[in-house]
């Protein structure tokens, strides 16, 4: 069998990889003490080594997985031959093991991208942050080695394997984990060059425009991350909500907010040489908190604190690395706070005063979901009572600073930078009062939800305001416009469709809210039950069988005015191998209101539990959200913010 | 090195909540509150999953080592588990009697002919009644009892191959070599 020596290959390549990356985070930083450019371009080498070690290790993993070798454990735990070859390869990152060897491979890329594209920055800024970056993977990968190894060994030899966890059996979560990982070791990035920059006491703007693209690429693939999640957990979990406040996705939700309060701040260091402090400390917070939401999921400290205890060694590995990383990250920006120049004075009514209250009101909405996720924790750990922190909570906390920040967002990128007054936005506030009024009674007109109406005003305000934005900048009605519209660069409309996104996400959000319409009962054939004025009749159940599961698929009719609009089919799968069941949605999406039906357990005589969902305008949540996600790619194009300015 | 008060503030911040946490993380949850230890188990009659007309109750404890399991098909953390138990009743390593909580009758017994049935018996407290008694907090969890029918090991969360190896079976062994005679 080859097979017995790939694992044993990528077990080597992984040592190797830890080796060259201790290298890595010691030598080019003696290089930079001592100004010794050999040592400085070790670093560079010992990235691309690390990366292309990591790559061999995981592309071992993977043709263990494709060839199904039971006498590794991890493969024989979490794969089984029946699987289908897709999550044959998905199942290499569906469990701990596999999951932290990906997100290694992800920090050696980055690692490794560094030499490519920051041939301009400064010898020792870069030797330093690749040393940083290579003490993380110096963490990362002991603690796959000592504690989490994917390739360890199992005897006897199974006959097959356990399978893979079928609620991960679907494309949307196969893939889900990379993008997420993308965006929380992309953090890594800003992490190491935060610490590079405390290390040699200048945080300047030539360093905020060379970090800033790797800001937004890691943004955008946290933000694309957490919608899979969201659109995933809408059409897998069989009960048609789109967030639930779970702290798995908490977890990734929380970085997201520090990661966007740090690309305003960053772009603030870059064209106006201010807020520096801001910047690394939400630098070094983004990336914790990517830390914390890796291990949550991973360790499941958060499912319950009983799984932490079981397994120490882990537990332990994971708090000495985040307290390693984010406490020597702070203890080194307290020795050096007093080095970070403040920049140009601005007074409170301008784009940096602005930015500065997004930043306090993003930290405050990110300690709220924080607090919220972990406070049943530590409630547990101190005493035997068991509470659960639920919607209510996020609803009544988090609800309300959004709503802060979403004004402030309408009147921000109006405001100019340094100085302003609120006489000169007194105007756009009037205009802006009439389009909230108009959009608002309208819209309680039509949905006869004051809150909701207020929310769907908001959401027109702040799309209006941004449009305002956009249509000042290119001198909208006059003449030339359309050229200054081509020549703005790719910042200005990364703003635009982001904030633009961010508005038809609202809409999304109020329309989930507020205008949902759910029922379920127990249907016998030819039943029906009416939500919203739709009727969903439960027509057929006919049972199936595929590769790895077992299926009965149910029929459910949706009609409205007598005509049939839709016939969505819903299945229960039911896996084998690990003895699980899975519910699969039947959903008709469109553009304003989705149909959804899950058919549930039952049988012949007393009927199946039918629960049928009309979800008005769900898509723009998502569609809002990758819009933003987009604009953090087009962002990157930028040129006024790439590199030094020639 | 000169340093600023407000440098410190973030590192502070962070200390204090590390501080927090490790000390929430580490204590170890599977210890029982002392009051339960070496009691008697409490009293309780509850019907017999299988055979509804039957009632199970304390006495069914004396004479042997149990493993009391408290279950319930709504469990997710039980499916981990049930893989060891269903290896221990195939091993006959110990009695069992298990719990189910806070489920209906036709769930549970669903839930056992899918998984397989590790247990001896299997005791229906759908109201809580047993649970709360026993401070149960979630499940699963399970109770050691000794051949006189006191508690006297507790352990939250789900049991592993591991667990069993390292932990339980130990006292099993221990409690076994008791006399279940004397008062």
């Amino acid at each position: 069998m080859y097979s017995a020596m790939i694992s044993e290959f990528g077990q080597i390549t992984l040592i190797l990889a830890l080796l060259v990356a201790a290298a890595q985070s010691v030598l080019p930083m003696i290089g930079a003490q001592k100004n010794d450019a050999r040592l400085m371009a070790f670093g560079d080498r010992a990235a691309t080594a690390q990366f292309v070690l990591l790559a061999l290790a995981f592309i071992a993993l993977t043709i263990v997985f494709v060839q199904s070798d039971f006498s590794t454990k991890l493969v024989a735990v979490n794969s089984h031959t029946d699987k289908p070859m897709l999550y044959k390869i998905s199942g290499v990152w569906g469990n701990h093991e596999g999951s932290m060897l990906l997100w290694v491979l992800i920090l050696g890329l980055f690692g490794a991208l560094v030499p490519i594209y920051g041939k301009t920055l400064p010898a020792g800024l870069k030797a330093r942050a690749l040393a940083v970056q290579g003490m993380v993977g110096v963490g990362f990968l002991a603690f796959i080695v000592f504690t989490s190894n994917p390739f360890e060994r199992l005897s006897p030899v199974p006959i097959n394997g356990q399978g893979l966890n079928p609620l991960l059996q679907d494309p949307g979560l196969a893939f889900h984990p990379p993008f997420l990982y993308l965006g929380y070791v992309g953090f890594s990035m800003a992490f190491s060059f935060a610490i590079a920059a405390l290390i040699e006491g200048r945080v300047d703007a030539v360093w905020a425009r060379w970090l800033r693209p790797w800001v937004l690429i890691a943004w955008s693939f946290l933000t694309i991350g957490i919608t899979m999640g969201s659109i995933w957990a809408y059409y897998e979990l069989g009960w048609g909500g789109w967030w639930m406040w779970d702290p798995v996705e908490n977890v990734s939700f929380i970085p997201w907010l520090a990661g966007t309060a740090l690309l305003h701040s960053i772009m603030v260091l870059g064209k106006r040489h201010s807020m520096a402090s801001w910047t690394i400390l939400l630098a070094i917070a983004a990336f914790s908190l990517s830390l914390v939401g890796t291990f949550v999921v991973r360790s499941g400290v958060l499912t319950s604190v009983h799984s932490f205890a079981v397994d120490p060694e882990r537990g332990v590995f994971i708090l000495a690395l985040l307290i390693l990383a984010t406490g020597g990250g702070l203890t080194l920006y307290a020795l050096r706070a007093h080095k970070l120049r403040g920049g140009p004075e601005f007074t409170m009514v301008s784009k940096e005063g602005g930015l500065l209250l997004n930043n306090l009101l993003l930290c405050v909405a990110a300690f709220t979901v924080f607090l919220g996720t972990f406070y049943p924790l530590l409630v547990e750990a101190f005493s035997s009572d068991k509470i659960s922190v639920g919607a209510p909570y996020f609803d009544r906390t988090f609800g309300p600073v959004m709503i802060v920040l979403v004004a402030f967002m309408g009147i921000g990128p109006l405001v100019k930078w340094r100085k302003d007054s609120w006489t000169s936005l007194k105007p756009h506030l009037l205009k802006s009062a009439v389009v909230i009024a108009v959009v608002t009674t309208l819209t309680f007109w039509l949905g006869k939800s004051v809150l909701g109406a207020l929310s769907i005003g908001l959401a027109a305000y702040l799309a209006y305001s941004t449009c305002v934005a956009m249509g000042r900048k290119i001198k909208f009605g006059q003449v030339g416009s359309l050229k200054l519209l081509k020549a703005q660069p790719a910042a200005v409309w990364g703003f635009f469709i982001a904030h633009m996104g961010i508005a038809i996400c609202m809409v999304g959000i109020t329309g989930m809210s507020v205008w949902q319409g759910s029922e379920a009962k127990r249907l016998k054939l030819g039943e029906s039950i009416t939500v919203s004025g739709y009727e969903f009749t439960l027509k057929s159940i006919t049972p199936g069988q595929e590769a790895n599961f077992q299926k009965m698929t149910g029929l459910v009719q949706v009609q409205k005015d007598g005509e049939i609009v839709a016939n969505l089919r819903s299945s229960q799968r039911f896996y084998p191998v690990r003895d699980m069941i899975t519910t699969e949605a039947g959903i008709q999406v469109r553009f304003m209101k989705n149909l959804y039906a899950g058919v549930g357990e039952g049988d012949l005589e007393t009927g199946w539990v039918v629960r049928a969902y009309v979800h008005p305008l769900v898509v723009w949540i998502w569609l809002g959200a990758l819009m933003t996600a987009l604009a953090g790619f087009v962002s990157i194009f930028d040129r006024g913010q790439r590199g030094p300015k020639t | 090195m000169k340093m600023t008060w407000k440098g410190l503030i973030p590192l502070f911040i962070f200390s204090l909540l590390g501080l927090i946490f490790a000390v929430g993380l580490t204590k170890d949850p599977s210890k029982l509150p002392s009051q339960l230890i070496d009691e008697p188990f409490p009293e309780f009659s509850l019907p017999d999953l299988f055979d509804p007309e039957t009632q199970i109750d304390q006495t069914y404890l004396t004479g042997q080592v149990t493993l009391v399991n408290v279950f319930g098909s709504w469990c997710v953390a039980c499916d981990l588990e049930h893989p060891t138990l269903r290896r221990l009743a195939a091993a006959n390593e110990i009695t069992m009697l298990g719990i189910d909580w806070r489920d209906t009758m036709e769930k549970g017994k669903r839930w056992l002919e899918r998984g397989g049935n590790p247990y001896d018996r299997v005791a229906f407290d759908a109201d809580s009644v047993l649970a709360i008694s026993l401070g149960v907090t979630g499940a699963p969890e399970s109770f050691l009892v000794d051949k006189k029918g006191r508690i006297r090991y507790k352990y939250v969360g789900p049991i592993s191959d591991k667990i069993w190896r390292q932990e339980i079976k130990p006292i099993v062994l221990a409690l076994e070599q008791e006399t279940g005679a004397n008062p």
